[in-house]
């Protein structure tokens, strides 16, 4: 089960913040959150969005374990 | 030191501390950041942070401020969580030899936390709450230290 965090707008948008989500790859683990919102799934492959795979920025597609935390970034504002 | 509080804090007395016992040193410079009521139309502001992962590209950016100006020590004190105005929001302080570079590098380090910085910002204000992008401005004053190392 991977940890799944959303952050900023993209937790508004989704009505969770952190979730626990079965998923071998990141591409399934999009594909799934996209089949049960596809305003989320929309948002979370939007401009700017950086995917973190525990606490280091990825691109593209990563396998995922069972305890991988998977972090969607929006972009970042500055405090 | 890189810390991040839920805590209001006291900027004269992280000063006081940060300065104590530096006979070599010679500067210290601060810079402190206050939550403004924009006129009314911000009521709270709010600071989500990704801890751990905050911290660490803080760190990136500070160890290479470090290295660039030449300090002896830099302390950066983060609010997250909800921040009333009048409250600070942030604290930056350096220590160099001579006040140049501690100045220098403690307006270097605001830029970068104003425009970069893995935070994400929240208004909340009289007409409900929305999520902040950094402004034209915030990316124009931290694109000129990029300038200043290419001449």
């Amino acid at each position: 089960m991977a940890r799944v965090l959303l952050f900023g707008r993209l937790s508004d948008l989704a009505g969770w913040r952190e979730r626990e989500i079965e998923s071998p790859f990141l591409s399934a683990l999009r594909a799934k959150l996209a089949g049960e919102d596809a305003d989320l799934g929309a948002a979370l492959a939007g401009p700017g969005v950086q995917v973190a795979l525990d606490q280091v920025i990825v691109r593209g597609d990563a396998p995922l374990n069972a305890s991988t935390e998977v972090a969607f970034l929006p972009p970042m504002s500055g405090g | 030191m890189i810390r991040l509080t839920f805590e209001p804090f006291d900027p004269g007395a992280l000063l006081t501390a940060f300065a104590a016992d530096r006979i070599e040193v010679g500067a210290v410079a601060t810079f402190t950041g206050i939550a403004r009521a924009e006129a009314g139309s911000t009521s709270v502001l709010e600071l989500e942070a990704y801890p751990g992962f905050t911290e660490t590209e803080i760190a990136k950016v500070a160890g290479h401020a470090k290295v660039r100006f030449s300090l002896d020590d830099f302390a950066i004190l983060h609010r997250v969580g909800k921040i009333a105005p009048g409250e600070a929001v942030v604290f930056v302080a350096t220590a160099a030899r001579h006040r140049r570079a501690a100045f220098e590098a403690c307006d270097f380090l605001m830029d970068y936390l104003k425009s970069k910085a893995p935070f994400w910002k929240k208004e909340h204000g009289p007409d409900g709450a929305r999520w902040v992008e950094p402004r034209a401005e915030d990316h124009a004053d931290i694109a000129r230290w990029d300038k200043e190392t290419s001449t």
